[in-house]
């Protein structure tokens, strides 16, 4: 059973939901050898709730959503070493533009098609995208990436530092802004539609909601969010390279939202931090083995929690409350 | 309970005094590196070759010093993942010197962090000319592509009158093909056609029957070692390119050690360029080789990256030597920039102290049946001694 979506829970900010946010804050003082990779989960975190949006809320199934990632990332890369524009919120007003309005062209084709055609043309969208990136080497550097990306101070104030301390509090600001948005969204009458068409499309249209344009909306806001997290990937790496667009940070994205949970905001904080913090930990231990140990988490949550580590949690709490 | 508490507390002092006895000895090397994904190979000749050199001339260092490896795996040309695990090398492990390092993109990444960290970084792969030019505290051990695809076009235009290139859509291909076409039109050669393959190409029929209609003297291929240039070599033979007395040509990509077996002998003829051969006949190398099987079995073979790593090492024991094990960046990056031997596998080979990139001799090789083994067998010295050529060729632009 899906997550039945939030408009019937009523939208007041729990207490719960501070915490991811107490953590985050908790974690740049505690933890300041580790902001590179906070930073990494945090912008992961944007990314896989922008999948959230589409595939969860709305149902829409996409193995090509790092073209947006991408998008964003190579808007932020070449406005800097190209055009020589390193003003960081210009970069990220342009990358959530560029992956927004992209997100509209190929959104009014692709959702114009359901399940197995829809995936294959997400598919083929996201291989096109990766050939234009490889072969364009005059604007994307090709397979060597743009390297030297150039990040003005914030407020002219505060510089990217390499040890990330900006970096991470950037985008825990950037990530607050857009989850209070996505939040906004998915409580409201829009949300309660998108999880309508997910659970029942034909019922919809008996209603008279105009399905096909609510689709295009939430497609093109998730593939703006996505944008911005690859911008912001780009901003706290300084680089930009092929991988971006590739098939694999697809897969991984999915796997990090089915890993949280799908259909509910909180699966997006959830997966990505578990991921990454296994993903990281495992191949300190073994370099060549890792992979093995991730693919084993993803076993046994496919196994034993079908709705991600929330759903598991979900499980246990009901449990208890019964007993 | 407050018992334990005290014990494990004493404990904790006593550990900790412990790792700051042993860390003020402890030269900590923090390897980005490949070992997971389609090149794991790379990762794994590469950390052979350092343990083995380490293991072999540990009582070379100075007394009470001992040396650490931290891999970390990037899985591939990832450069976001990359400069993470480069910095939190820097800033977690505190490592004294990066190396590793198989893409360029990953070591475009890299470069801000050993400029703005003071990190001296050894280069043991990434292959790109520009590389090196990303950060002051960059020395390059391995090679750069213009180094095999010059002087392989100066040699093929003495005989070979006629090329048709075939590269990999990806930037080493097009350094191999401009590298390539300026020597070779220089000395009087004709280029009758190029053909750039994508990088993930399986089948290569169709590009190979264009080859053949052609009609060159030769082919000049650059592809990523491994099974696409496997794939391409099993082609050439199939569809009769080899019969019809086109002389495949190369950089030793095409024909690396441990591929061999799997190719057979359809790479048997093929001259390739290239800057190390296992079976160079050297005693350095033979040592190497020796030491190489003893360690890791008779089947095994080092290939370029292993004596890339092996000669990396061996800079950065010069470093440590010299500096009495007390690193400081500035006299370390002076050290390797000056460094020089006649003991490496390849031969002899210094770092250019104004480009702090490799200096070393480029080998003409013929794939040969030698006592059942197919093996890269050099033919001769082609080049001694060759400083990269795009870095001379920027200078003579300004």
């Amino acid at each position: 059973m899906m997550h039945s979506g939030g408009y019937a829970r009523g939208s007041r900010i729990g207490v719960l939901e501070i915490l991811p946010w107490l953590v985050a804050i908790a974690a740049f003082f505690l933890l300041p050898e580790y902001l590179s990779l906070g930073a990494r989960i945090l912008i992961f975190i944007l990314f896989t709730l922008s999948l959230d949006l589409i595939l969860g809320y709305a149902g829409i199934i996409t193995l090509g959503h790092s073209v947006f990632l991408g998008l964003g990332a190579y808007t932020a890369g070449i406005l800097s070493v190209k055009a020589g524009i390193h003003d960081p919120f210009l970069q990220l007003i342009a990358g959530a533009a560029i992956g927004a309005g992209f997100g509209a062209i190929t959104g009014a084709v692709v959702l114009r098609t359901k399940d197995l055609t829809q995936l294959m043309l997400t598919l083929a969208i996201a291989a096109i995208m990766m050939e234009v990136g490889n072969k364009a080497n005059w604007l994307t550097g090709g397979a060597d990436g743009l390297p030297g990306v150039q990040v003005n101070p914030l407020f002219g104030v505060f510089e990217f530092d390499f040890i990330g301390k900006t970096g991470y509090v950037y985008c825990l600001v950037v990530l607050f802004i857009v989850w209070f948005f996505v939040r906004r969204m998915v409580y409201s009458p829009f949300g309660a539609m998108l999880t309508g068409i997910r659970e029942n499309t034909a019922r919809m249209h008996a209603l008279g909601a105009p399905v096909y344009k609510r689709l295009l909306v939430v497609y093109t806001i998730s593939a703006g969010i996505a944008g911005i997290a690859g911008v912001l990937l780009t901003q706290t790496t300084q680089s930009v390279g092929l991988n971006v667009l590739s098939f694999e940070i697809a897969g991984d994205v999915l796997v990090m939202l089915i890993l949280g949970g799908v259909g509910r905001i909180y699966g997006a904080f959830v997966g990505p931090t578990v991921y990454l913090i296994a993903h990281d930990e495992l191949a300190k231990q073994f370099p060549e083995y890792w992979s093995f140990g991730v693919g084993f988490l993803l076993l046994i949550v496919v196994f034993f929690a079908r709705g991600g580590i929330l759903g598991l949690i979900d499980k246990i709490s009901a449990r208890v409350r019964k007993s | 309970m407050q018992k334990a508490g005290l014990r494990s507390a004493v404990a904790a002092v006593a550990v900790a005094a412990l790792t700051v006895g042993a860390s003020a000895q402890t030269i900590k090397i923090g390897v980005v590196n490949t070992f997971s994904g389609p090149q794991a190979s790379f990762g794994e000749m590469i950390d052979r070759a350092f343990r083995l050199y380490i293991k072999l001339h540990a009582d070379q260092l100075p007394p009470g010093v001992k040396i650490e490896i931290i891999n970390r795996d990037d899985g591939g040309a990832n450069p976001d993942k990359a400069r993470q695990l480069a910095q939190e090398l820097v800033v977690r492990d505190k490592v004294d010197i990066l190396s590793g390092i198989t893409f360029t993109p990953n070591a475009m990444a890299i470069a801000p962090i050993a400029t703005q960290a003071k990190i001296p970084t050894v280069l043991v792969n990434a292959g790109t000319s520009v590389v090196v030019t990303r950060s002051p505290y960059y020395v390059r051990s391995s090679f750069t592509i213009y180094q095999h695809c010059v002087p392989l076009g100066t040699w093929a235009a003495k005989t070979l009158k006629k090329t048709f290139i075939l590269v990999s859509d990806y930037a080493p291909g097009h350094d191999c093909q401009e590298a390539y076409t300026s020597s070779y039109t220089k000395a009087g050669g004709e280029i009758v056609g190029v053909i750039r393959a994508p990088v993930a190409t399986a089948d290569f029929a169709p590009f190979l029957q264009r080859v053949k209609d052609a009609k060159p003297d030769a082919m000049m291929v650059f592809l990523p070692a491994g099974r696409t240039a496997t794939a391409m070599m099993k082609g050439f033979v199939d569809l009769g390119l080899k019969s019809s007395g086109i002389k495949l040509i190369g950089t030793g990509d095409i024909v690396p050690e441990e591929e061999l077996p799997n190719i057979g002998d359809e790479a048997i003829g093929t001259i390739t360029m290239f800057h190390y051969s296992a079976a160079g006949d050297r005693p350095a190398n033979k040592a190497f080789v020796a030491a190489w099987r003893k360690e890791y079995g008779d089947k095994a073979t080092p290939n370029f990256a292993a004596a890339a790593s092996w000669d990396g090492m061996a800079m950065i024991f010069d470093a440590i030597k010299k500096q009495n094990g007390k690193l400081n960046p500035e006299k370390t990056v002076e050290i390797m920039k000056n460094f020089k031997t006649d003991q490496s596998p390849r031969g002899t080979i210094s770092i250019d102290p104004e480009t702090r990139d490799i200096v070393q001799n480029e080998y003409l090789r013929e794939t040969r049946r030698v006592g059942g083994e197919l093996v890269n067998v050099e033919i001769e010295t082609a080049s001694v001694a060759v400083k990269d050529p795009w870095q001379i060729m920027q200078k003579d632009k300004k």
